[in-house]
């Protein structure tokens, strides 16, 4: 267990050293928000109708665009291979890494996302609803998105493809994700819709640290 | 220790060895000789298990290296052309880390291993900092940190000066002369004092 809090730590500390890679997602999560108002309509029911969806959608494109490095820098300079001739459990590493890319993506956007409700005129009875989801849902995101990065690795220019992987399973997340939000903004319940966000969790939690691990051997193994 | 039977490995629809058979045991040194291409490292990474790209049967201990993985990695240090050493950490942190990773990295503390590569008084700085010899060097570290009985080395004597050769050599002859064996490939004429270095030269197809 000691293992596996040490390697959360070494990630967040590579990750206070490259600060740039913390910024870069907020800094697009915020611009999204920024630009969608002055390309469509700065109107204020407009933008609270659409702004569950929008919110959701730059979060989960935020969340993509940091999951590609997640894996990428042990890759280039070895320590992927040390990680893979280690006794240590891979499944276990892996799963450390996924919880601290979350930590400086997913839980930094969620903490960030109040801001962007306010940009965008979402009616203060959903605030809570939208914090919740992403919570619960972005989690899934850098599980998902591992999987793709894992496969994605040993390729030059894997960019590309790791969206056209990735894309297709975040599209439940999405759906339910700004479903939530869509159900809190008209008070309505949205239990269910948290508890479909965790069961999806759960399962991703269960299955992709293996998916992820295997996908690594694939991509160094060749 | 580690049995090699019946390699075969090809890339690009070129044959790099076929029908490779050797056995390493406690106290012996294997060097792996051939050009550049000729599949020096690659047969290295076979033997870590990084590369599946093979035909053949790898024996650890008597069993096959797929069924020990775990028993195998344990006994086993691998130090690749990469050193594993992650420009944003300090040596000290990086050190930290490689002992987390492998166990049997417990013979000395980060301190003493440090000083014995000659980075002492650099262990809080980022290695980013530091020249490639010295960033080589903190991956060398693992040697001096290592109670693993099997050495994989592969080019383990780039960039380092005379003197890091000098010393990686004798670290080499102490590891054997306790009973560890150690495969490596490198261009430099290595010389153990009271052992011979076996020889395997892959451009003839593997011939010892």
């Amino acid at each position: 267990m000691s293992f596996f809090f040490a390697a959360i730590k070494r990630d967040l500390l590579l990750a206070f050293r490259h600060r740039n890679d913390i910024v870069n997602p907020l800094a697009f999560f915020l611009m999204v928000a920024v630009l969608f108002p002055l390309g469509v309509s700065p109107e204020a029911k407009f933008l609270a109708q659409v702004a569950p969806g929008v919110i959701w959608v730059a979060a989960l494109l935020a969340s993509l665009l940091s999951v590609d490095g997640i894996f990428r820098t042990d890759f280039d300079d070895g320590s992927l291979e040390q990680m893979l001739v280690s006794p240590q459990p891979l499944v276990l590493l892996v799963l450390a890494k996924i919880i601290s890319h979350w930590l400086i993506s997913g839980f930094c956007l969620a903490l960030m996302s109040p801001l962007l409700a306010m940009m965008l005129f979402l009616p203060q009875q959903g605030l809570f609803a939208l914090v919740i989801s992403l919570l619960l849902g972005t989690p899934t995101l850098s599980l998902i998105g591992a999987i793709g990065a894992g496969l994605t690795v040993g390729l030059r220019k894997g960019g590309i493809l790791i969206s056209l992987l990735v894309l297709p399973l975040y599209i439940p997340v999405l759906i339910f994700g700004a479903g939530t939000v869509q159900a809190g903004t008209m008070g309505m319940p949205i239990g269910g819709y948290l508890a479909l966000l965790g069961a999806v969790l759960v399962v991703s939690m269960m299955l992709a640290p293996f998916a992820i691990v295997a996908a690594l051997k694939i991509s160094v193994r060749g | 220790m580690l049995e090699v039977k019946n390699l075969y490995c090809e890339r690009d629809e070129r044959v790099l060895f076929n029908g490779l058979n050797f056995t390493i045991s406690a106290g012996e040194v294997l060097q792996i000789e051939g050009q550049n291409g000729s599949g020096k490292t690659t047969l290295l990474r076979i033997l870590c298990g990084l590369s599946a790209s093979f035909e053949g049967d790898i024996f650890w201990r008597g069993q096959l290296v797929e069924d020990v993985r775990e028993d195998f990695y344990h006994d086993m240090l691998y130090v690749g052309h990469l050193a594993g050493v992650k420009a944003a950490l300090t040596p000290e942190e990086n050190l930290q880390w490689m002992m987390r990773l492998s166990p049997n990295l417990n013979k000395l503390s980060i301190y003493q291993a440090l000083e014995k590569v000659g980075l002492y008084g650099f262990e809080d700085v980022p290695c980013h900092t530091l020249s490639a010899g010295q960033q080589r060097r903190v991956g060398l570290a693992r040697l001096y940190l290592s109670s693993a009985p099997l050495w994989i080395l592969d080019e383990p004597f780039t960039a380092l000066d005379k003197k890091g050769v000098a010393e990686k050599e004798s670290l080499i002859a102490q590891h054997v002369h306790n009973g560890g064996a150690v495969i490596l490939t490198t261009h430099h004429d290595l010389t153990i004092p009271d052992k011979t270095v076996r020889t395997i030269n892959l451009d003839a197809g593997g011939t010892q």
